[in-house]
């Protein structure tokens, strides 16, 4: 017998009756979503800015990088700030990348997360490997709650999605809060209102 | 009082012998059991969440293998790799044979409690693989050469001083440089350079969903994406138990466990691996390790529906006040008190004594597991089974013997006010544990029946 049959065998041996999966009903207050979100992400080390469109963005991108910087983005509506140079299959190219930018799906009030999947990223690395990262995001595109999230969300085939919610942090050092740990240093977001490309 | 084995009682004197410690170490804790609060208070249907995860665990365990099944055969479909294993031997062999077939002698891990509990660390080294734990507590209590004493905040039990030293010893940080941003600085500046060069990496899993065959990591630091994201092959080890049904439940979890574990709405990266990236491997290996006997155990199956938020320990007043290495298992505290004995019923007899009882653990359990019920129970089923230590055997008989005789209970009675008011010096004593960091209370003149038999008349 392999190993495989001889666990399913024990705990089908061992696993009570059957009960119902439970129907999740939970209420959910669909009012002020912005406001929540820029408060949640705000409370946890991130920060939003409302912008009507990218060349907000390439300003506050030009105000805090330098010519050195090298800056990565499939975004086409950023091109005149993203550095130049010959897309690499490796990921570990990516590692002296000073900012990224990168779309979200959408945005969730209650926790300040963004829900990011593959689709949008050139490497599943690059929003964790950056020094600093930058997330568009459409100010209609948030849900209240993470149940709305996965209802969102549905039977999406993806290879790889994660929910990102702020810089990223460490309390191990006597529980003092340190942004910066492995991923990026800090997360800013830009609520554009008008739809984007 | 000597065991055999390693007792929480005496490792717990070890602990308390640096009193100011032990009040910081209290009060870290409670401090981080307010933040769990406060992140409850803010949403009302709390409650709800916390009934409609017990259920979704209870439908779990109720079809456990058919939903193993239905995410292997998923997995699979997304083009992962699934692996079996009985026990923790297995477990680490499977690790250690994917490193082997691909000539990787050195690995990045991030945190898994279940590599803990199998001790995969120790047999790949000695197995000639270097494993460098990749989490900023688990990389301080591997600097150490310590196991973690918290399952959420390994390091909680260490002042910010002892891991200055062990970075200056270990990774040339200036001397007395206890700062926590320029230690952490420092941590992400080694630990980038392992990420960059490691071809294998290693990450726990949170919740693995039937449905889809996808699993999700969760952490606030990034450190399971950057390695996964980097290597040639990433190894997933989960517990039979952290399957869910259906994606759709990933949110009543991710709701309940970073409000649990820490306060925060959210951790920073809950990441959901579903195919691997072209040119690469995902291998998942699913453990039992006396997880299907748990199972079977109608009273304790319960401890199965864990989802490892720590916040049973955060409001544990033993825990606090003891640590997390006097529970000597891989998952400390009241939670680790219930799964230790089933694993090792003589090893870990100790720890479901190491309890007041007072359910606070069972208050917060976000799938409301009965902990403090559990930990009552699981001391019946080690006295029966004669665990129990001969000095405790020998004071429950005395005990037992005193209150089923009238007599001998009003003369141990009298005895007993006698000695503490002319003989203090017999109890207050280090042969008396209950003298350990207190004292005995003042003696009553007589007791409730003397009084009540000179007062009844009156």
């Amino acid at each position: 017998m392999t190993t495989r049959e001889q666990i399913l065998d024990a705990i089908r041996a061992n696993q009570p009756a059957l009960t119902a999966l439970p129907g999740v009903i939970i209420p959910a207050d669909n009012t002020g979503l912005q406001a929540k979100f820029t408060e949640t992400l705000t409370t946890i080390g991130g920060k939003v800015i409302k912008a009507n469109g990218y060349d907000d963005v390439i300003a506050y991108i030009r105000s805090i990088t330098n010519a050195g910087h090298r800056i990565i983005s499939a975004i086409t509506g950023l091109a005149e700030v993203i550095s130049a140079g010959e897309a690499s299959p490796l990921p570990h190219s990516l590692q002296d990348t000073e900012l990224a930018i990168i779309k979200a799906d959408f945005g969730v009030a209650e926790n300040g997360a963004v829900w990011i999947t593959e689709d949008l990223l050139s490497q599943r690395v690059l929003p964790f490997i950056c020094q600093h990262l930058i997330v568009i995001l459409n100010a209609d595109d948030l849900v209240a709650n993470m149940h709305q999230a996965y209802e969102k969300i549905g039977d999406e085939h993806y290879g790889y999605g994660t929910f990102i919610a702020g810089p990223s942090k460490t309390a191990d050092i006597e529980q003092s809060l340190v942004l910066g740990a492995h991923g990026s240093r800090s997360m800013t977001i830009f609520l554009i209102s008008l739809p984007l490309d | 009082m000597h065991t055999e084995t390693k007792d929480h009682a005496e490792l717990a004197t070890v602990f308390n012998k640096d009193e100011a410690r032990v009040d910081w170490h209290d009060e870290t804790l409670w401090w981080i059991r307010q933040k769990r609060d406060k992140a409850v208070n803010h949403l009302p249907e709390w409650e709800l969440l916390r009934e409609t995860a017990s259920q979704i665990k209870d439908n779990v365990l109720s079809n456990l293998a058919g939903y193993l099944v239905q995410f292997e055969s998923n997995a699979q479909k997304n083009g992962i790799i699934v692996h079996w294993a009985a026990d923790a031997a297995e477990h680490n062999n499977i690790v250690l044979g994917l490193l082997h077939s691909k000539g990787i002698t050195k690995m990045v891990k991030s945190k898994s409690m279940l590599t803990e509990e199998c001790h995969l660390n120790e047999h790949l080294e000695n197995n000639g693989i270097e494993v460098i734990d990749s989490d900023l507590g688990e990389r301080i209590v591997q600097l150490a050469k310590e196991p973690p004493s918290h399952i959420v905040l390994p390091c909680i039990h260490k002042k910010k001083e002892e891991i200055g030293d062990l970075f200056h010893l270990h990774l040339g940080t200036p001397a007395g440089n206890a700062d926590p941003q320029f230690l952490t600085e420092t941590a992400r500046q080694h630990l980038r350079e392992t990420f960059l060069t490691r071809r294998a990496a290693l990450t726990g899993v949170n919740f693995a969903v039937a449905e889809t065959g996808e699993f999700v990591v969760c952490t606030n630091e990034g450190n399971a994406d950057m390695g996964a994201h980097l290597a040639d092959i990433h190894i997933a080890s989960m517990g039979i138990e952290k399957i869910i049904p259906k994606r759709k439940n990933l949110g009543v979890f991710l709701r309940l466990l970073t409000r649990s574990a820490t306060g925060q709405p959210i951790t920073t990266y809950s990441s959901h691996f579903s195919k691997p990236r072209e040119g690469t491997e995902i291998h998942i290996i699913i453990v039992d390790n006396g997880r299907s006997k748990q199972l079977g155990r109608e009273d304790f199956r319960n401890s199965l529906k864990c989802i490892r938020c720590g916040a049973c320990m955060n409001t544990c007043p033993v825990y606090r006040r003891s640590g997390g290495h006097s529970y000597h298992n891989a998952i400390s505290g009241p939670i680790g008190a219930i799964l230790a004995p089933n694993l090792d019923m003589e090893k870990y007899a100790d720890l479901p004594f190491a309890s007041t009882l007072c359910g606070s653990c069972s208050n917060v359990c976000p799938v409301k597991i009965d902990i403090h019920q559990q930990l009552y129970k699981w001391r019946q089923v080690i006295v029966q089974n004669g665990y129990a230590p001969a000095g405790k055997k020998a004071a429950m008989k005395l005990m037992s013997l005193t209150l089923s005789s009238p007599a001998a209970y009003h003369m141990g009675g009298k005895a007993g006010r006698f000695v503490m008011k002319y003989a203090p010096f017999a109890v207050n004593n280090k042969l008396n544990p209950w003298y350990k960091q207190r004292d005995m209370p003042e003696p009553p003149k007589e007791s409730f029946g003397e009084w009540y038999a000179k007062n009844r008349k009156a």
